[in-house]
C-alpha cells in the first residue's frame, strides 16, 4: 500500500492517530505499521533518492499488508524539513526514515516531540533514544572500481566528476585513487567539481573536459547518468553511480556502485513490529549488502575482473581495508599510520586528499 | 593546448549555448510583442519530456523534435489564455507556468526515467562531421544550424519586414496598434506560441542531443538564464547570439580550467561567473544610457484589453 501524502489525508491520519490510544492494544496490533520516508530529491532522479525509494518498495513487497508506507519527496534540507517530518509523525507513522544529511537537526528536534515514534536518519551522526543512524560504506565500492580503473586505463589517468568537497565525496575520491595506485603506481586522478549534485548538461560537460585533458576513464559522484553518456559518446569507459546505469551507456559502463537500502529497511521495520528496535549506528558496506557492484561489462579484461573480485572478497573477509596506512595527505602529513586502518571518525571527517589526486 | 582540445572545447561550447539561444530567441519575440512570459523553464521541460517520450516510443528523433515543438506551444497556450485573454498578471502567470511545467514534465516522464535513445546526430556526412577540425563548422546537429539561421531570420523579420514592424508596434504601443486596426491579442498569441515552440525545441536539445535521457528537472534552470539573456541582449538577436555563446564559453572554460588543474579562482566563484557577467552587463548598459529603460518594449508585461 502506497500513499503520497496529501493535506486531507494527513488531517485524517492525525485524527486516526489521536484516537488510537483509546482503542487499546488488540486493535492496534491489527492495524498496519505506518512507515514514513522523507526524501531530499524527486523519486524520479534515478539516483540517490530513487535508490531509497526502491528500498521502500522492497520493504512494502516483503511485509505486504502488515505495513503502510508513505513518503514526502523534494523536501528541502534545513528548518523546513522539520515540518515535513512532523507531518509524517502526526499522520500516525510509527517509524520514519529521513534520508539526507541535512535532515539531521530537524529529525532530532521532531523526535523529542514524539518520543514513542522511532526515527532513522541516514548519513548523520546525531542519535537519541528514538533516533538511530545508518549509512553505507560507499568507499568500499569506490575501491573496487578504482582497482578496475587501474587495470583498464591505458593513459593511467581517470577523470572524476564530483559534486562538493564534503567528507563523503572526498572519502570516495581517495578510496578510488588509492586502489588505482595499487595497480598502477603512476596513476593520476583528476577531479572536476561540478558544484552541483544534479545538472545533467553540466555533468556531461565536466566529463568532456576531463576527457579532453587526457582521462580515458570516467567516474562520478554526481547523480545523473550524463557523464556516463559523455564517455559512451567519446568511446571510453566509465562507471555508474548509485544504480546500474548500463542502459545509458552499454559500451562504456564497466560496472556501477549500487546503493541497496532494502535489506536494512526490511530488517528495521521487522524490529519495530517485534518490539526489538533499538537506537543503533549502522554503517554497512559490501559485506552487509548496503553496497553492491553491478554486473561487470564483458569488455573488462580478465586481469581487471579478477583483481576486482579479489578486492571485493578481501573487503568482505575483512582482510582488506581501502584505507590502510601509511596514508599521507598532500602536505606530507601522516593521516593514517603504517599498518593501521582509518577509523570511522577519520573517515567521517575526511577533508584531505592523498598524493596524486588533482582536486 | 593542442588543436584537438581546442576543437573539442569549441564543440562543447556550441552544444552548451544552443538550447539557451533557442529558448532566448523565442522569448525575445514574445517580449518584442509586449508579453513577458517567465515560464520559459516550464515550457522547456515540457518540450524536453515530450520530445523524449515521442522519440523513445516511435524511434524517430525527428518526430521527437516535432512533439517538443508542439508541447512547447501547448504549454505556452496555457499562459496565453490566462495572461492574454483573461488578463491575469503576466509575472505571476509565468512563474506559475514554470512550476506547472516542472510538475507536469515529472508526471509525464515518470515512465521514461532510466531509458535512453540514440543521440540526435550531425546532419552532414561523416567525411565532414567527423573531420578533425572541419567538424567545428560541420559537426553539429540540425538545431545548432536552425538556431543560427533563426538569429538572422528573426533579426531580419523584426527590422526589415512589415509584419515585424507590426509586432514591434504591438509591443511598443498596444493602444495605437489597436486603434489603427491591428489585432493586438491575436498577434500576441502568435508571438507567445512562437516563443513556446522555440522553448520546447530548446528543452528537447537536452533530452535528445546533450544528454539523451529523461530525468526530473533535466534543464536545471537554463530557462532562467535564457530570460536573463534577453535583457542582456537589449532585445537584439545579434547580441543574444553573443550573449548565449559567451555564457556557453564561460561555462565550458570553467570546467576545462578545473580539469587542467588551473585553480586561479575557487570553483564556487567560477560557477557564479555567468550570472555575475549578466549583472555586470546590465549595470553597464543602464549606466551608458541613463534612460533606465534599456530599450525594453514599452508595453512589456502590461495587460491589454480592447475596451
Amino acid at each position: 500500500m502506497t500513499s503520497i501524502i496529501t493535506r486531507r489525508r494527513l488531517t485524517f491520519g492525525a485524527a486516526a492517530a489521536s484516537t488510537l490510544p483509546l482503542v487499546g492494544r488488540g486493535a492496534q496490533a491489527q492495524a498496519p505499521l505506518g512507515v514514513g520516508f522523507v526524501y531530499v530529491g524527486p523519486i524520479g532522479d534515478h539516483g540517490y533518492t530513487w535508490t531509497h525509494d526502491q528500498g521502500r518498495l522492497a520493504a512494502e513487497k516483503h511485509h505486504g499488508a502488515k505495513i503502510k508506507t508513505s513518503f514526502l519527496e523534494n523536501v528541502a534540507e534545513g528548518p523546513d524539513a522539520a515540518r515535513a517530518i512532523r507531518q509524517l509523525a502526526q499522520a500516525g507513522n510509527q517509524l520514519i526514515f529521513t534520508t539526507s544529511f541535512g535532515f539531521m537537526n530537524p529529525t532530532i528536534q521532531v523526535a523529542k516531540q514524539f518520543p514513542k515514534i522511532k526515527f532513522e536518519h541516514a548519513t548523520g551522526y546525531m542519535r537519541a533514544e528514538n533516533v538511530a543512524t545508518y549509512n553505507a560504506r560507499f568507499y568500499e565500492g569506490r575501491a573496487v572500481i578504482g582497482t578496475i580503473a587501474g587495470h583498464m586505463s591505458k593513459a593511467g589517468q581517470a577523470g572524476y566528476v564530483a559534486s562538493f568537497p564534503i567528507p563523503e565525496v572526498v572519502m570516495g575520491i581517495n578510496a578510488f585513487h588509492l586502489a588505482a595506485r595499487k595497480v598502477n603506481p603512476n596513476f593520476k586522478t583528476k577531479v572536476v567539481w561540478a558544484s552541483t549534485w544534479y545538472d545533467p548538461a553540466k555533468e556531461a560537460d565536466a566529463a568532456k573536459a576531463l576527457i579532453d585533458q587526457g582521462a580515458d576513464i570516467i567516474t562520478q559522484h554526481t547523480d545523473s547518468a550524463a557523464p556516463l553518456q559523455a564517455a559512451e559518446q567519446r568511446g571510453i569507459f566509465a562507471f555508474g553511480q548509485a544504480s546500474d546505469m548500463r542502459a545509458f551507456a552499454p559500451k562504456a559502463h564497466l560496472t556501477a556502485i549500487v546503493d541497496d537500502w532494502s535489506g536494512y529497511y526490511i530488517r528495521r521495520i521487522q524490529e519495530v513490529m517485534d518490539g526489538t528496535w533499538k537506537s543503533t549506528d549502522t554503517w554497512g558496506g559490501i559485506k552487509d549488502g548496503f553496497v553492491r557492484l553491478a554486473p561487470f561489462n564483458e569488455a573488462m579484461t580478465p586481469a581487471a575482473r579478477a583483481a576486482a573480485e579479489e578486492v571485493q572478497k578481501g573487503i568482505v573477509a575483512g582482510t582488506l581495508h581501502p584505507f590502510t596506512g601509511e596514508l599521507k595527505d598532500q602536505k606530507g602529513e601522516v593521516r593514517v599510520k603504517a599498518g593501521e586502518t582509518a577509523s570511522n571518525e577519520i573517515l567521517s571527517k575526511m577533508d584531505w586528499f592523498v598524493d596524486g589526486v588533482q582536486a | 593546448m593542442t588543436s584537438a582540445i581546442l576543437v573539442s572545447i569549441l564543440m562543447t561550447l556550441v552544444a552548451a549555448s544552443t538550447p539557451i539561444l533557442l529558448a532566448a530567441l523565442g522569448e525575445l519575440v514574445a517580449e518584442k510583442a509586449g508579453v513577458l512570459n517567465l515560464g520559459v523553464e516550464g515550457m522547456m521541460l515540457c518540450g524536453a519530456v515530450a520530445g523524449f517520450a515521442v522519440a523513445f516510443s516511435s524511434g524517430s528523433t525527428t518526430l521527437g523534435l516535432f512533439a517538443a515543438l508542439l508541447a512547447g506551444v501547448a504549454t505556452a497556450m496555457v499562459f496565453a489564455v490566462l495572461a492574454l485573454s483573461l488578463n491575469a498578471n503576466q509575472v505571476a502567470t509565468g512563474l506559475a507556468l514554470t512550476i506547472f511545467g516542472i510538475g507536469a514534465s515529472s508526471l509525464i516522464g515518470a515512465g521514461f526515467v532510466g531509458r535512453t535513445i540514440p543521440r540526435l546526430g550531425p546532419i552532414f556526412p561523416a567525411a565532414l562531421s567527423e573531420h578533425p577540425w572541419l567538424r567545428v563548422v560541420f559537426g553539429h546537429d540540425i538545431l545548432v544550424y536552425l538556431s543560427l539561421a533563426l538569429v538572422i531570420g528573426i533579426g531580419f523579420f523584426l527590422r526589415r519586414t512589415r509584419p515585424g514592424l507590426i509586432l514591434r508596434a504591438v509591443g511598443e504601443n498596444d493602444a495605437s496598434a489597436h486603434a489603427i486596426g491591428y489585432p493586438v491579442i491575436a498577434i500576441r498569441y502568435a508571438a507567445v506560441a512562437f516563443g513556446g515552440a522555440l522553448a520546447g525545441l530548446g528543452g528537447a536539445y537536452f533530452s535528445l542531443a546533450l544528454t539523451p535521457m529523461w530525468a526530473d528537472r533535466l534543464t536545471a534552470g537554463r530557462g532562467w538564464i535564457a530570460l536573463a539573456l534577453v535583457v542582456f541582449s537589449a532585445w537584439r538577436p545579434g547580441r543574444l547570439l553573443v550573449g548565449a555563446y559567451l555564457f556557453g564559453a564561460v561555462a565550458t572554460l570553467e570546467l576545462q580550467a578545473k580539469a587542467a588543474g588551473v585553480s586561479f579562482l575557487a570553483p564556487e566563484v567560477l560557477a557564479m561567473a555567468p550570472y555575475l557577467a549578466t549583472i555586470a552587463v546590465l549595470t553597464m548598459m543602464s549606466l551608458g544610457r541613463r534612460t533606465g529603460r534599456l530599450d525594453a518594449p514599452a508595453c512589456l508585461g502590461k495587460p491589454f484589453s480592447a475596451v
